[in-house]
């Protein structure tokens, strides 16, 4: 359990208000100065050592991504570009850090561009948060009156300016490179890699692109140091995450843990336990819906980080936990997550433009137990044929939580779908052209 | 140079290629869809999937650059798998309907389903239906096929310059549509036709007219244009089918404009299958001999300074050399001239009419002027040359007449022949920027030779590049486009009459000096007939025909070997695909007979004695005219006027187009000629 010093985000639920002085008052854009002034180095060396993976999904080590932006300034201008599309299902995190800790963003972003020698920051607001994007809009502002952004930001010296951008609500643009094009007025879809973003990004030029809880944590982690933030959790998988809670639970929140906590732990005693008692949980998808899910069993004694769930072939991802009790067709659970993937794959690519809909409607039947036996390894098939060959990692997104489904429920699937394709030998189909071969014993 | 293995073959390889292009050097087949020379890298049909050492999924070959040392493995069972799933995934939505596709038999998807695919078919699930999109004349749709490899989309944007395709929706509801279903506004739109590698996108005027394996095919050289594009021609039986590309980097690169693809099925139209001559104003059909006789006894009986010939725009230098050896030695005549128009021509050099750059130096230019030339209609293919030159040079291009929209950038100026002095004396921006420049480009368009000061423009300028160093024998910034495909031959053949440069034949016709008038396949005089006695000899039945006491019917391009020589200079052979109809013959054999009737003696005694009497000709020819020396004239020589850029009929532009119904429908729908002034 997190002891109440050593949270980051202390309005996380909004009853300390996240006005600038409020959040001053929080420790804020205290010392931001004397931060920026140890230098480029110094950021970059302290964030690698306290151990800080990007919170978006990938878990990507965020003081190796800055240092990948080019050492020196050459023609082409560097950006930041703060990735808030938050549209994994089941997951809120990055909603309640804009609204409520927008200054910790902003000050993450002046950090972050100093680092990454960036004058101009994008912050790519996804459609639907409108009133949060106005929220941060209002706290940008306050920002700028109070000087602590713009031109000689904090007394600093560096130039920062942050605009935000709206999406216009497709799940794609969270992909880095989609949100690019997006932000540039194209059609957001995802771009071939490489080349990188760290080195031709937005407009061309280098970019990095970090996740609102990357971001927002770093001005606490280099305030109260490296070695502080990597004593939370385990190895590797170090400092706090704020988990999103939902689903069969009895209350569903928001709440930052400590790294590695086990997932019991988060569900009784922060989410008022699963709906029906713990003997009714079902599974869990532990990381928003692109996520495998994980059947009960493992669920006692899983720890959320990013490593243990790799070991159960599933992933930390956003961290948004989706309890389904014993009540739920898991069958129709996942088919209405292959359903959300069908609609919102960009269609660039073949694999998952074809094969998403595909499942989504092979899993339909399967809900109805209207599906032949044969379909589930086909069902497999088409899956690990999306998963890898795509531009994109929503080829894995959209196959994960199929091939989570079919590790763990196979039994379940075939005892609804019992159905055998293969007619007997003295069935009379009337429509049939091909009778006269399935006649054969072998057919 | 990079070493790699593919398939343990080791090979080296330049930087900056992909892996799919490595792949190919080591003689390895990869599939793809999506992947072209010619247009961006899209990466997403992902058929050109192979392994990669060290990582775990499979890489895009097409998208993929080489690196020193990689390991690339295509014949593994993971590629294997790979390339049946992605191939699943292209056919589960796509109708297994070849037996009535107008794609089957040349579709990419059925041969590399063939190699790559998996014999049955799992998916159970209904199809995907789309609904057709209106693409104009050309273009017939079926979007069901589509497998959104987006090569059409990347054509429109890169190649021809009109955004107006693209794709709407997302995910499987993706659709490849154009701007608000209007056809496109290009000439080169039909080239998608050829890039769509399933039959979503297939020719309009072909439909379901024959399948590829029963045509004959015959790769041959274009007359449309003066650019001389590569073709290859489809016949059945007589029929000309279809025209398509043939790739040559030096001239159309892979790419056709729409007139050439689609101008064919005016061969099949209007066709002259027989002599004819006119009795009372109406025409009887004749006999060979009949009309032979008659001409005889007509050019016996006439003064030969009071016989003319002129030829046509899209007759063949093999014709065009009889023809000038008939008049010169048969008739002892040489009032033969091939201009129809008042333009001024000075051939005393042949860079003097050449497209001196050469269409593979427009990418090495550094400044481009455009002189009364609107490219985008009078040689489409080198205009899509000059936007591809400026998509990867991004040089400044001027134009002294605003022309609408030419796919790329340009500053106009307002057109006034004054510019042109200001840019001689150096009083103008103009004259630095050519100056400065290392490869300038001077482009003349046909308007500025039919001008009134285009002694002026042409020879001012000239000696202006002479003077700063521009036409040297490693850079001639000196262009011409010529309009038509037989204009730069007949010049090389000397088929003109000239003193000062003006047009003294056709000076003569006008103020009705000539009582014989030889029209060879020339149907674009404005002429007003009154006692003058025509010939006409050509292929179709049109303007000339129209005037013309008696007709000989001809061949036309299709349906005989001939030489042309493009705008650049090139000389290149046209072979006979088809041949005549009825009882019309090929052009240069009527006249050889003719010339037998005339003097019991051919010309020549076969179609070799012609071919290589004629290459000697034009070595001679060319040799002499190098020698000679430009004319100087006066710098202040000129009247105040404003250049005005012709309109050209861009879909009637030719016999053989005006009987296309093809290009009436195009005419109809698809040009827009006016500049909106809203464009960039």
């Amino acid at each position: 359990m997190l002891k109440d010093q050593d949270r980051i985000f202390k309005n996380l639920y909004n009853d300390k208000g996240s006005d600038v002085e409020s959040s001053k008052q929080r420790g804020d854009w205290v010392g931001t100065k004397d931060l920026i002034q140890k230098g480029r180095e110094w950021i970059i060396n302290e964030i690698k050592s306290s151990e800080l993976r990007g919170r978006g999904g990938a878990g990507f080590p965020t003081g190796l991504k800055w240092s990948f932006a080019p050492k020196e300034l050459n023609s082409r201008p560097h950006y930041l570009v703060i990735n808030a599309d938050e549209s994994e299902p089941g997951t809120c995190k990055d909603r309640d850090i804009l609204r409520f800790e927008p200054h910790k963003l902003i000050e993450g972003c002046l950090i972050a561009a100093y680092a990454v020698q960036a004058h101009v920051c994008y912050i790519y607001v996804r459609g639907e948060y409108l009133i949060d994007g106005q929220k941060l809009q209002t706290a940008i502002d306050e920002a700028y009156e109070k000087r602590l952004i713009g031109n000689n930001a904090c007394n600093t010296g560096w130039n920062l300016d942050i605009y935000i951008h709206y999406g216009a609500g497709a799940y794609i643009c969270g992909e880095e490179t989609a949100l690019l094009e997006s932000i540039e007025g194209k059609k957001g879809q995802p771009r071939l890699k490489p080349p990188f973003p760290a080195l031709i990004g937005l407009y061309g030029c280098p970019t990095i692109i970090n996740n609102v809880e990357t971001i927002a944590v770093v001005p606490t982690i280099l305030k109260r140091g490296a070695k502080w933030f990597a004593t939370l959790g385990k190895e590797k998988n170090t400092g706090t995450k704020i988990f999103c809670i939902s689903g069969n639970v009895n209350k569903p929140c928001n709440v930052e843990e400590e790294m590695s906590i086990s997932l019991k732990e988060l569900i009784e005693v922060h989410a008022g336990g699963v709906v029906g008692g713990w003997d009714n949980l079902q599974a869990v998808i532990p990381g928003g819906s692109s996520m495998p899910l994980i059947p009960k069993k493992i669920c006692e004694t899983l720890r959320m980080d990013f490593d243990s769930l790799v070991n159960e072939k599933s992933g930390l991802g956003t961290a948004g936990i989706v309890v389904i009790n014993k009540d739920q067709d898991i069958i129709k659970c996942m088919a209405r997550i292959a359903r959300f993937y069908k609609h919102e794959s960009c269609g660039q690519c073949t694999p998952c433009r074809e094969g998403s809909g595909w499942m989504w409607r092979i899993l339909e039947r399967m809900a109805k137990g209207e599906a032949s036996r044969d379909e589930v390894d086909m069902l497999s098939d088409v899956t690990h044929q999306i998963a890898g060959h795509t531009i994109c990692a929503f080829g894995e997104g959209s196959s994960w939580p199929v091939q989570g489904l079919l590790r763990h429920f196979k039994k379940e699937i075939e005892k609804r779908n019992n159905f055998n394709p293969t007619f007997g030998s003295d069935k009379k189909i009337p429509y049939l052209v091909d009778q006269h071969l399935l006649e054969k014993k072998d057919a | 140079m990079l070493k790699l293995k593919v398939n343990n073959i080791e090979i080296e390889v330049e930087e900056g290629l992909t892996v799919l292009q490595a792949c190919e050097k080591a003689g390895v087949e990869i599939p793809r869809f999506c992947y072209h020379e010619k247009l961006s890298i899209a990466g997403n049909c992902r058929m050109c999937l192979v392994e990669m050492e060290k990582s775990p999924k499979p890489i895009a070959s097409c998208a993929m650059p080489v690196a020193e040392g990689m390991n690339i493995k295509t014949n593994t069972k993971f590629v294997e798998k790979a390339r049946k799933g992605v191939m699943e995934f292209l056919l589960a939505n796509h109708p297994l309907d070849c037996p009535v596709c107008d794609q089957g038999g040349e579709c990419d998807l059925q041969d590399q389903s063939m190699f790559y695919g998996i014999d049955k078919s799992r998916y159970k699930e209904n199809k995907r239906s789309v609904p057709e999109k209106n693409m104009g004349p050309l273009i017939k749709t079926q979007m069901t096929r589509c497998i959104h490899c987006t090569r059409c989309v990347r054509f429109a944007t890169e190649v021809a310059g009109v955004p107006e395709l693209g794709a709407i929706g997302r995910g499987e509801d993706m659709q490849i549509t154009t701007y608000l279903e209007q056809s496109m506004q290009s000439e080169l739109s039909a080239n998608v036709v050829d890039l769509c590698p399933v039959g979503a996108l297939t020719s309009k005027p072909y439909v379901f007219e024959a399948r590829p394996w029963e045509l004959k095919k015959t790769e041959t050289i274009d007359v449309m244009d003066a650019i001389g594009s590569n073709i290859r021609v489809d016949t059945y039986g007589w029929e000309v089918k279809r025209v398509l590309p043939r790739i040559n980097e030096d001239i159309n690169e892979e790419w056709i404009s729409d007139k050439t693809r689609y101008a064919c099925d005016g061969l099949l139209n209007q066709r002259l299958d027989t002599p004819y001559i006119k009795y009372n104003k109406k025409f009887e059909k004749a006999s060979w001999s009949e009309v032979y006789e008659i001409i005889k006894s007509k050019l016996q009986n006439t003064d030969k300074e009071k016989i003319c010939g002129i030829t046509g725009d899209l007759t063949n230098m093999d014709t065009l050399y009889v023809f000038k050896e008939f008049f010169n030695k048969t008739l002892g005549s040489n009032n033969i001239e091939s201009r129809s128009d008042h333009t001024y021509l000075n051939a005393d050099k042949r860079e003097n009419y050449l497209f001196n750059s050469s269409i593979n130096g427009i990418e090495n230019s550094d400044f481009i002027f455009l002189i009364g030339s609107n490219p985008r209609y009078e040689a489409t293919i080198l205009n899509a040359r000059i936007r591809k030159a400026y998509l990867q040079n991004r040089m400044q291009i001027v134009s002294l007449n605003d022309v609408g929209d030419l796919t790329y950038p340009y500053k106009s100026l307002n057109g006034e022949i004054q510019k042109i002095k200001d840019i001689t004396d150096g009083n103008h921006e103009i004259s630095s920027l050519i100056t400065n420049a290392k490869r300038p480009m001077i482009i003349f368009g046909q308007s500025v030779f039919k001008s009134h000061n285009a002694r002026f423009i042409f020879e001012t300028l000239k000696s202006y590049l002479i003077k700063k160093g521009k036409i040297s024998n490693e850079w001639n910034s000196l262009n011409i486009i010529s309009d038509n495909a037989s204009t730069v031959g007949s010049f090389d053949l000397g088929i003109y009459k000239t003193n000062d440069g003006s047009n003294e034949v056709l000076k003569n016709l006008e103020n009705h000096k000539y009582e014989i008038v030889y029209l060879l396949g020339q149907d674009n005089l404005k002429f007003e007939k009154q006692n003058e006695f025509i010939i006409y000899q050509g292929s179709h039945g049109d303007k000339g025909a129209e005037i013309a006491d008696i007709i000989l019917p001809g061949a036309a391009y299709t349906e005989q070997n001939g030489y042309y020589t493009n705008l650049e200079g090139k000389l290149q052979k046209a072979y006979k695909a088809s041949y005549p109809p009825g009882d019309a013959k090929e052009d240069w054999q009527i006249i050889n007979e003719l010339a037998e009737i005339m003097n019991h003696r051919k010309l020549f005694n076969d179609k070799e004695e012609l071919d290589s009497s004629l290459t000697n000709q034009i070595n001679l020819l060319i040799e002499k005219n190098n020698m000679k020396d430009f004319s100087q004239i006066d710098n202040t020589d000129f009247t105040k006027e404003i250049l005005k850029v012709n309109h050209i009929d861009y879909y009637y532009s030719n016999v053989i187009a005006r009987a296309s119904k093809t290009m009436f429908e195009c005419k109809n729908s698809k040009i827009n000629f006016k500049s909106t002034g809203t464009e960039g």
